[in-house]
C-alpha cells in the first residue's frame, strides 16, 4: 500500500517538473534580486524589512498560485484525459491515488520553497551584508508558509475531485482570500444574532485560517511567534489537510468515471 | 464489508474527527492571539501604506478595518482594559481608506477623546480625525457635530464648540438642533439641559451599539446629577428655614411637598447622610456621574455599561 | 466402486489420492478440506462470471429520465479462451468493461473475476486492461510509463526492468522507448497500451477495441499477439465491432445491442444456425421463373447471371436450369459468416423493439 502512494507521489512530482513549473523560480529570482538591488541603492534604512516582507510574500503568493493551478487539474485532468483508466485497472485503491497525488503536489511545493528560501537569504545577505540571530525566524515563517501550502493543496485536490478546473480555481482562490481574513470573519460572526450567527460562525470556523499562519510582518520585525502557537498551528494544518483529503476520498470513491 | 465500504467508513470518521479537531484548535489559537487582526496595525508604518497595499480594493479594506475597530474596542472594553492605544491608528487607517465611512468619525468623537478607561485619551487626534473628515466631506453636517461634541465634552472649550455647531448648522440639510446647540453653547454651556440635548442628539443619530450605550450612560448620569443638585438645593433651603439639617429623606420630602421619595433612574431612593449630603445608593451603576458620590468614593474608572439598549 | 477400505478414514489425502481414482479424490477433498477450496478450484476454471450487471443512468435536468446503458447481463467466460464481445457502437460494451474494471459502479448485479469478487483490489494484479483509444501521461517516455505501471502493479524492481524491455520488444516499441509519448502516433499508442496491459503477466486481459486505429499490418500483429497469449494459457476478453477479427480469433462470442445480450456461443455453433447460401452462375441473361420462385436474388451482368439462393434449394435450381437447357457455369457455397448471424440478431432486436414499443 505505501509503496503505491510513494510511486504516485513521485510521478506527480515528475509531472510538475516536466510541466516546467520550476521555471517560476526564475521569475522569483528576478523579482527578488531586482528588489534587493533597488533597495540597496536608495538606502532608506528599511532594507531588511523590504527584503523579508517582499521575499516571504512572494514565496507565499507564488506557491499558492502554483498549488492552485496544478492542484485543480490533479484529478479532473486525469478523468478528462482518461489516463486514470489504466491506473485504476491496477491494484491501486482510489484513496491511495488521492493521497499519492497530494504528497506529490506538496512535495513539489516544498522543493520549490526550498529554492526560494535560498533566494531570500541570498537577497538578505546582499542588503544587510551579514546575518543576525533573529534572521533564523525567517525559517519559522517559511515553515508556516509550507503549512499554508499543505492546506491549499488539499483544498485544490478536494475541488478537483468533483469540479471542473475553472470552477476549482475560483473556489480555491476564493477560499485563500477569505481564509486570509478568517479572523475578521470570526469576529464578524460574533457580532451577528440568531440564525445568521450560527451560519456565520460555522462558515467562519470551516474556512481555512490563514491569518494565524501569516507571521510575515511579525518576523520582518523580528518578533518570534510563541512555541505554543507553532505547535497549535502545525496541528491545525495537519487536521485541516486531513479533513479536506477525507472529503476528497469520499467524493472520489463514489465517482463514476466517464 | 467490501474494501470500498471500509474506505468510506474510515474516510467519514476521519472527516468528522478532523473537523472537530480544527474547530477546537482554532478556539485555542484564538485565545493565544487575541490581538490577531491588530498585528497589521502595529507593524504598518502609515495609513498610506495600507491604502497602497489594498490594491485598489480600498472600500472593502475600509469595511474590514472598521469591523476590526469596533471589535477591538468592544473586546477591550468588555475586559475592562485601561488603554486603547491602537484605536487612533485603526480609525485613521479606516478613514484614509474610505473618507466617507461616517460612523468612524462618530466613533472617534465618542471614544478617542475621553480619558482612559472610557476612551483612548487622545482628544488632539480626535480633533485631527474630525477635521480630516470635514475636509473630505464638507457637505456633511454630522462631522461638524462630532467635532463640536469633542470640544464640548472633553476640552470644555464651549466657545469653540459653539462656533463649530454654528458652522455646521449652515450646511444645507443640517438638523435644526445644530442651531439650537450653537445658541445653547454660547449662553448656557454648563447647563444640564444643554448636556442632555447633546447626548440625546448623539444617541439619536447613531446606530452603533457602543456609541448609543455610552450616550445612554451619560444621560443617566446627567439625570442623577440634576436630581442630586436639586435635592441638595432643597436641603440648603430646609436648613435656611429650620436652621438644622433634615433628619432623613422623608422629612425633606414632607417639607418640600415632593410627590414621593425621590429615586434614581434605576429606582433606588436617594439617600441623605446625617451631614446633609445627598448621595446615590449604588454609585457603581452610574459611571459618569459627578455629584452624589459618597465621600471617599473613587470612581473606579471602569464603565459598567450594564444598560441594555 | 470398490468396497469400503479402512484406509479411507486416513486423514492423509495425498496417499489416498495416489492410490485411488480421481472421483474418490474429489470426494475426499470435499470431506477433509471443506467445500470452499474445491469450489475455488472449480471456480478457477471460470475466468469471468458476470451476474446480472446492470447500469442505468439518470439523465435530464431534473434527472427524471432514465437511460438504460446495460440491461441485466449474465455471462460466463472460461479460462484459456479468447472471448469476443461484439456489438455496434453504443451497445454497452465499453460500459460493461468499465464496470468490471471498477471505473463505473453498476446499478445492480455483481461479477466474479478469477474466482474473486470483482471489487477486490488484489484481483487487479492478475488482470490487464487496454481501454479504447488509450491516452497516457504524455510527458513520460514509453519506458518510464511502463516502469511506473509496473510499480503500481507491484512488479518487483529487478523483474520490472527485465519485463519492461521484454514487453517493449514484443510490441515493437523497443526503438522508441526513450521518446515521450506525446510524440507517438495512434498506432504506437495502441501498442503501448497493449504493452502496459500484459506487462505484469496477468492471467486475464481485457481489450476494448484493440484494433482501432491500426493499419492492416498492425491489426495482424495484434491478432498474432492475442493468439500467443492464448497459447500462454491466458484468457483474452475483447470487445470489437469488427466481425472478421472476431470470427478469426474467438472461441466464443457474445453479441450485445442496445444494452441487451442477443446471443452467446461458440463461433461455429452460431454461424451454423444461419442458413447457408449458394451462389449459382449460368450463361445467358435469362432468368427462369422457377428459379425466381425459389427465392433467389438474381443479377444479370454482361452475358452471365449470378443468383444467390438458399443452400437447400441448390438441387431444385440445378434441375430448373437443366430443364430450360441453360448452361451452368458454377455453383459455389457461400461461407456463412458471423456477419449474417450478427445482422440477423440485430434485426431481430429491432423488430422486437418495434413490436413492444
Amino acid at each position: 500500500m505505501n509503496s503505491r502512494i510513494v510511486h504516485i507521489a513521485r510521478n506527480t512530482f515528475r509531472e510538475a517538473v516536466r510541466d516546467r513549473v520550476l521555471y517560476n523560480l526564475i521569475a522569483f529570482a528576478l523579482l527578488l534580486s531586482g528588489a534587493a538591488i533597488f533597495v540597496g541603492q536608495i538606502s532608506i534604512d528599511i532594507e531588511r524589512l523590504v527584503v523579508v516582507n517582499l521575499g516571504l510574500t512572494a514565496v507565499s503568493l507564488f506557491g499558492v498560485v502554483i498549488a492552485i493551478f496544478i492542484g485543480i487539474g490533479l484529478v479532473s485532468k486525469e478523468i478528462e484525459k482518461r489516463t486514470l483508466y489504466t491506473v485504476l485497472s491496477r491494484p491501486v485503491r482510489r484513496w491511495e491515488f488521492i493521497v499519492g497525488k497530494f504528497f506529490g503536489l506538496a512535495g513539489t511545493l516544498v522543493v520549490n520553497t526550498f529554492f526560494m528560501a535560498i533566494g531570500v537569504f541570498g537577497a538578505l545577505l546582499y542588503v544587510a551584508h551579514k546575518f543576525t540571530r533573529p534572521d533564523a525566524l525567517i525559517l519559522v515563517a517559511l515553515y508556516f508558509i509550507i503549512l499554508e501550502f499543505l492546506i491549499i493543496c488539499s483544498l485544490a485536490l478536494l475541488f478537483s475531485s468533483f469540479s471542473s478546473p475553472l470552477l476549482s480555481a475560483v473556489f480555491a482562490f476564493s477560499l485563500f482570500v477569505i481564509g486570509s481574513f478568517a479572523d475578521d470573519l470570526r469576529g464578524f460572526a460574533g457580532l451577528t444574532h440568531g440564525f445568521t450567527r450560527w451560519f456565520a460562525t460555522g462558515a467562519a470556523y470551516l474556512v481555512p485560517n490563514f491569518s494565524a499562519l501569516n507571521v510575515i510582518s511579525a518576523v520582518a520585525h523580528q518578533h518570534a511567534p510563541g512555541a505554543q502557537l507553532i505547535v497549535q498551528n502545525t496541528l491545525y494544518a495537519l487536521f485541516y489537510t486531513a479533513m479536506a483529503l477525507s472529503g476528497a476520498v469520499l467524493i472520489f470513491e463514489r465517482r463514476n468515471l466517464k | 464489508m467490501t474494501a470500498r465500504q471500509r474506505t468510506t467508513v474510515i474516510a467519514s470518521a476521519s472527516l468528522a474527527v478532523s473537523m472537530a479537531a480544527c474547530v477546537l484548535l482554532l478556539r485555542h489559537i484564538d485565545r493565544i492571539r487575541p490581538q490577531a487582526s491588530i498585528d497589521d496595525v502595529l507593524y504598518v508604518a502609515s495609513p498610506q501604506m495600507v491604502k497602497r497595499a489594498s490594491l485598489g480594493f480600498d472600500g472593502l479594506m475600509a469595511c474590514i478595518y472598521w469591523t476590526r475597530t469596533v471589535q477591538y474596542f468592544g473586546h477591550r472594553h468588555y475586559n475592562r482594559e485601561k488603554s486603547y492605544n491602537e484605536l487612533a491608528p485603526l480609525l485613521e487607517i479606516t478613514t484614509t481608506l474610505d473618507p466617507q465611512l461616517f460612523p468612524a468619525y462618530q466613533f472617534g468623537a465618542s471614544f478617542l477623546a475621553p480619558t482612559p478607561p472610557n476612551g483612548a485619551g487622545e482628544p488632539a487626534r480626535a480633533i485631527q480625525l474630525m477635521e480630516y473628515g470635514i475636509a473630505h466631506n464638507p457637505d456633511n453636517w454630522q462631522i461638524y457635530y462630532n467635532l463640536g461634541f469633542v470640544y464640548y465634552t472633553e476640552l470644555k472649550d464651549y466657545k469653540s464648540a459653539s462656533e463649530i455647531f454654528a458652522r455646521g448648522s449652515k450646511v444645507p440639510g443640517a438638523h435644526p438642533f445644530m442651531k439650537i446647540l450653537a445658541a445653547q453653547m454660547a449662553e448656557h454651556a454648563g447647563d444640564f439641559a444643554t448636556a442632555r440635548l447633546l447626548w440625546s442628539a448623539t444617541f439619536e443619530t447613531s446606530n452603533e451599539t457602543n456609541i448609543r450605550q455610552n450616550a445612554m450612560e451619560h444621560l443617566r448620569a446627567i439625570s442623577v446629577d440634576e436630581d442630586v443638585t436639586n435635592l441638595q438645593a432643597a436641603v440648603t433651603r430646609f436648613g435656611e428655614r429650620t436652621g438644622r439639617l433634615p433628619s432623613g429623606m422623608s422629612e425633606l420630602v414632607a417639607a418640600e411637598h415632593l410627590p414621593g421619595i425621590p429615586a434614581d433612574p434605576d429606582g433606588n431612593p436617594y439617600q441623605l447622610t446625617p451631614q446633609g449630603r445627598v448621595q446615590i445608593a449604588k454609585p457603581d451603576d452610574f459611571p459618569f456621574v459627578t455629584k452624589g458620590l459618597p465621600s471617599g468614593y473613587k470612581l473606579s474608572g471602569l464603565p459598567k455599561f450594564h444598560t441594555k439598549i | 466402486m470398490k468396497p469400503a477400505d479402512p484406509s479411507f478414514a486416513h486423514p492423509d489425502a495425498v496417499t489416498l489420492v495416489t492410490g485411488r481414482n480421481v472421483l474418490n479424490a474429489v470426494v475426499l477433498h470435499i470431506i477433509f478440506f471443506g467445500n470452499t477450496s474445491l469450489r475455488q478450484s472449480l471456480a478457477q476454471m471460470t475466468a469471468i462470471e458476470i451476474l446480472g450487471l446492470e447500469k442505468t443512468y439518470k439523465v435530464g435536468f431534473w434527472l427524471k429520465r432514465v437511460r438504460r446503458a446495460l440491461q441485466p447481463l449474465h455471462l460466463t467466460v472460461e479460462e484459456g479462451e479468447i472471448f469476443g464481445f461484439l456489438g455496434p457502437n453504443g451497445a454497452g460494451k465499453t460500459t460493461t468493461l468499465k464496470m468490471l474494471m471498477g471505473l463505473v459502479f453498476p446499478t445492480a448485479g455483481t461479477a466474479r473475476i478469477l474466482g474473486r469478487e470483482w471489487t477486490d483490489p488484489e484481483v487487479k494484479a492478475q488482470i490487464g486492461f487496454l481501454p479504447e483509444q488509450p491516452y497516457f501521461y504524455d510527458y513520460l517516455t514509453a519506458h518510464e510509463l511502463l516502469d511506473y505501471y509496473g510499480q503500481l502493479s507491484g512488479v518487483p524492481g529487478k523483474d520490472r526492468k527485465r519485463r519492461v524491455d521484454e514487453v517493449l520488444q514484443r510490441v515493437g516499441l523497443a526503438d522508441v522507448k526513450g521518446v515521450q509519448l506525446r510524440k507517438f502516433s495512434k498506432g504506437m499508442l495502441q501498442r503501448a497500451g497493449i504493452a502496459q496491459a500484459i506487462l505484469h503477466n496477468p492471467k486475464l486481459v481485457f481489450f476494448d477495441e484493440p484494433m482501432s486505429g491500426l493499419d492492416p499490418l498492425g491489426r495482424r500483429e495484434v491478432r498474432d499477439l492475442m493468439e500467443q497469449l492464448k497459447q500462454e494459457g491466458k484468457t483474452v476478453f475483447f470487445s470489437t465491432h469488427i466481425l472478421s477479427d472476431a470470427e478469426a480469433l474467438c472461441d466464443r462470442v457474445a453479441i450485445i445491442n442496445k444494452g441487451e445480450l442477443r446471443g452467446v456461443g461458440a463461433v461455429e455453433d452460431l454461424t451454423s444456425t444461419v442458413q447457408g447460401k449458394v451462389e449459382v452462375i449460368w450463361q445467358g441473361t435469362q432468368i427462369p421463373a422457377s428459379i425466381k420462385a425459389l427465392g433467389a436474388e438474381c443479377h444479370a451482368t454482361g452475358d452471365t447471371v449470378r443468383a444467390v439462393l438458399p443452400e437447400n434449394q441448390q438441387d431444385a435450381a440445378i434441375d430448373a436450369l437443366r430443364r430450360e437447357r441453360i448452361r451452368l457455369i458454377a455453383i459455389t457455397p457461400l461461407r456463412t459468416s458471423l456477419e449474417a448471424y450478427f445482422v440477423e440478431k440485430l434485426q431481430h432486436s429491432q423488430t422486437t423493439a418495434g413490436t413492444t414499443a
